[in-house]
Formats: structure tokens, C-alpha cells, sequence
């Protein structure tokens, strides 16, 4: 038997000398995902399992209302290139794809905003990051729903 | 008629069944230096051992400094979850022959909890997760043990499955969602407080549903299955937290 060290390792001779004592410890490492008394007491509420449910939900119907508005926009009838400012006025003309629309546009900004919420609290560290990423993504949300409802029935087809 | 079994039994006492094996292990020492390095061991050990006798063949015979922990050996006091060859596992169940000893076998910490030195981590936030979900019977009347508290077999067996948890760490230490930033209850605590939310004689079920309703509770889960892979008991961890879920669900709608 016999030992092969790969790398420079930084494990030293502990029982000789060692590079801390009694006068100079080691530095103390602080449990970085303890829960202390800054953490908030409680975060309760079903307002995460209201969210659990809304994206299975949302996301059912968002099987439907997207691949259908795939299949309609980029297949059938010649494909991508119909599309133009004729064809999303005949379209909008109707209140079935007005209603088409609207619900997509709520349902996947919503579903969209809240996935990515979710990959916020994941993945940002400091609480100041959090709320900043957030406060982007709900302005970009509540700007783009807004417009886009906005735009959905407003259309005017005999703009110049 | 005696010398060909005589033959015999000499040819397989001949052949050794050991084979040397490189453990690459994770180590780490505070008070030396602040990075972890991996370190590599050659040991000569039979393939029908586990990786718990490997540690012990280097802790005792080659590098005393090593720290790990263990203490039953036999798969049920939950000490010695470790990260082999990537994947949670506990040292005193894992076969050498079954992890393939042609390549170095890579011995880690489990992740997601502070390393206090090469193979040790800081269970308390676990243990906090734990304790969080009130894993002991509550009832509401009498909590003195006068008589046998009797339960049907189909009720015992509602939560058999979560019954045979042994706090080994090594879902929790393998979800994703734990690695973020720790706040996550964790398969484990969830795995425990079922087995008091469906357990027939228990009067705190909507107790601890509340507590798991909460933003760290079960709707961070996003149904990995990491947890499933990691249990050495075999527990279905991931179908334990769906039932959670859809208790927390069918009692509100
Ligand atoms: C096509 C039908 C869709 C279905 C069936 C669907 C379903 C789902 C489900 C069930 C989740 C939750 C996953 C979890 O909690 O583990 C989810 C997450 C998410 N969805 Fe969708 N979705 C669809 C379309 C969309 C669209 C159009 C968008 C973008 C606008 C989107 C963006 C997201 C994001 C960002 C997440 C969070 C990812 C994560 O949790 O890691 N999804 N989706
Ligand atoms: S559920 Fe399985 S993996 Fe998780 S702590 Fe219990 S025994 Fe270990
Ligand atoms: S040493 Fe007890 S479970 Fe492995």
C-alpha cells in the first residue's frame, strides 16, 4: 500500500507543527445556510401554493393556445412568410383570436414571470440581488401585459 | 482421489481476490488550508468489501488524519452518506466490485452543507429541518402513555413507507433546490413529517401541513427525483412529497 499524492495538497502535518494553537485559532467558518435570527420567522400563506397550481394549470392551457398559434402562424397556409399587416388585421378582426390572444398573452407572461420568480429565489444569493431582479422582472411583465392588451384592442386596421 | 481436490484448493487459495483500487478522496482541513484538495490512495482490497473498509484501510494503515463519519457499519445509523463516484451513497452499503474499481473511486462530502474537515459536514441545518416539522406524536387529550394507542393494518401501512427514514442526509444533500441557498425544508424533513401527517393515531397533520405550506416548504420541490435515486433505504421520497402536496391541495379546494 502506498500513497500517491495528485495534486500539491494542502493537507499538512497536523501532528507536527501545526499553524494555529491556543493564542491563534483558526479562523471559526460560519454555517452560511444556518438558520438564524435574521431569518424571517414565518413566510406562510398559500400564496406559493397558489402558484404551484397556477403553472400546471397555465401550462395545460398554454399546450393548446401556443402550439395551436404556432401551427396557424408558421404551417398552414404557406407558412411564415403570409404573415403581415393584412393577416393580423383579418385575424384581430375576430373577436374568437382577439380572445385567442389576450389569453395567451396573460397566461404565458404570468406563467413566464412566475417560472422565472422561481429561478430568482433559486439562483440569486444576497437579498438586495433578489429584489432587484425582481423589481426588473414584474416591471417587464406588468409593461408588456399592459401594452399588449392594450394593443389587442385598440388595433386600428385603417391605420396609415 | 485426494490429491485433485487438494489441487484445487490450492489454486483458489493462490489466487488472491484482492485488487488494488485508487481512492480519490475530498480533503480538507481548516486549520491547515483553506482550499480542499482530492488525494489519492492505493489500497489492495477484495472487491467483495465496501467502501467503508477502504476508508478504514487508509484512516488506520496509511493517513490517521482522515476524518469521516460512522458508526453502526451496517446501513442503519445514517452517519456516513457520502458523494461516491458523484452520487449519494452510504460507504457501509456501496460494494467496491459494484462501483467499477477499475477507475479511481472519488470519495466527497455531501453537498450543500459547510465541510467541517475532509468527509465531515454541519448536519444542523438538516437537523433544524428536522426538528421544524415536529417529528414526534402529538395527540390532543392525553399524552400519557396509559394504554396502546391501536391502529389498524391498512392505517399502519398508509405510511410504511417514510417509517424507515434514518436521517442520513443524502436526499436532501442531493436536491438541487437545497444546494441553492439551504433554506429549503429538504426531502428528509417532508419524508418525516409524512410519516406523522398520514399516521392515523396523529393529531398535528394540519400543524404540520401549515409548516410545510410555508416558502421553503413543499412547493419549492420541482420533482427532480434526485431524492428517490439518493435513499439507500429505497424510500420513495419524491412520491412522499407529492403526497404532501396534494393533502396541502385537497384541503383547500
Ligand atoms: C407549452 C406549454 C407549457 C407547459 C405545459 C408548461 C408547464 C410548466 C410547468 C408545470 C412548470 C413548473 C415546473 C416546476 O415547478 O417544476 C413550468 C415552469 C416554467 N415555465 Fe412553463 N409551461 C409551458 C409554456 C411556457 C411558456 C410559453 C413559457 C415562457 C413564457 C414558460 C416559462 C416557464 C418558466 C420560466 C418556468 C420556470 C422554470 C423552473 O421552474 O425551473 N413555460 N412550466
Ligand atoms: S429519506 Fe432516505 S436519503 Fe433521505 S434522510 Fe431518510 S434514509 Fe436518508
Ligand atoms: S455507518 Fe451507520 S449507516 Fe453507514
Amino acid at each position: 500500500m502506498s500513497t500517491t499524492e495528485t495534486t500539491a495538497s494542502g493537507i499538512g502535518p497536523v501532528e507536527g507543527a501545526s499553524l494555529y494553537d491556543v493564542d491563534n485559532p483558526a479562523p471559526v467558518i460560519e454555517p452560511p445556510r444556518k438558520r438564524t435570527k435574521k431569518t424571517p420567522k414565518s413566510t406562510r400563506g398559500n400564496f406559493e401554493m397558489y402558484g404551484w397550481v397556477f403553472m400546471r394549470l397555465s401550462g395545460i392551457v398554454l399546450v393548446v393556445l401556443v402550439l395551436g398559434h404556432l401551427l396557424i402562424q408558421l404551417v398552414l397556409d404557406g407558412g411564415v412568410s403570409k404573415i403581415g399587416f393584412a393577416f393580423v388585421a383579418g385575424r384581430w378582426a375576430s373577436p374568437w383570436w382577439q380572445v385567442w390572444d389576450l389569453a395567451m398573452l396573460w397566461l404565458a407572461m404570468l406563467h413566464g414571470a412566475n417560472g422565472l420568480r422561481t429561478v430568482i429565489n433559486d439562483y440569486a444569493e444576497r437579498a438586495n440581488t433578489r429584489l432587484w431582479l425582481k423589481g426588473l422582472l414584474y416591471t417587464a411583465t406588468v409593461f408588456t401585459i399592459l401594452l399588449g392588451t392594450l394593443v389587442i384592442f385598440t388595433f386600428d386596421p385603417n391605420i396609415r | 482421489m485426494a490429491t485433485p481436490v487438494l489441487d484445487k484448493v490450492e489454486a483458489e487459495s493462490a489466487a488472491s481476490p484482492y485488487i488494488t483500487v485508487t481512492f480519490r478522496v475530498r480533503r480538507f482541513n481548516p486549520e491547515v488550508s483553506a482550499e480542499a484538495t482530492w488525494e489519492d490512495f492505493q489500497l489492495e482490497i477484495d472487491p467483495k468489501e465496501r467502501v467503508l473498509d477502504g476508508l478504514h484501510k487508509i484512516k488506520w494503515d496509511i493517513d490517521g488524519t482522515l476524518t469521516f463519519r460512522r458508526s453502526c457499519a451496517h446501513g442503519i445509523c445514517g452517519s456516513d452518506a457520502m458523494r461516491i463516484n458523484g452520487k449519494n451513497r452510504l460507504a457501509c452499503k456501496t460494494l467496491i466490485k459494484d462501483i467499477n474499481p477499475e477507475k479511481p473511486i472519488t470519495v466527497e462530502p455531501i453537498k450543500g452543507l459547510t465541510v467541517l474537515k475532509d468527509l465531515v459536514v454541519d448536519m444542523e441545518p438538516f437537523f433544524q429541518a428536522y426538528r421544524d416539522v415536529m417529528p414526534f406524536l402529538v395527540t390532543k387529550d392525553t399524552n400519557e402513555p396509559t394504554r396502546e394507542r391501536l391502529q389498524s393494518a391498512e392505517d399502519r401501512a398508509r405510511f410504511d413507507d417514510t417509517t424507515k427514514c434514518i436521517l442520513c442526509a443524502a436526499c436532501t444533500s442531493s436536491c438541487p433546490v437545497f444546494w441553492n441557498d439551504g433554506q429549503y425544508f429538504g426531502p428528509a424533513a417532508i419524508v418525516n413529517a409524512h410519516r406523522f401527517i398520514f399516521d392515523s393515531r396523529d393529531e398535528a397533520g394540519e400543524q404540520r401541513l401549515e409548516i410545510l405550506n410555508d416558502k421553503d416548504g413543499v412547493w419549492r420541490c420541482r420533482t427532480t427525483f434526485n431524492c428517490t435515486d439518493a435513499c439507500p433505504r429505497g424510500i420513495e421520497v419524491t412520491k412522499a412529497i407529492q403526497e404532501v402536496k396534494r393533502a396541502l391541495i385537497t384541503r383547500r379546494f
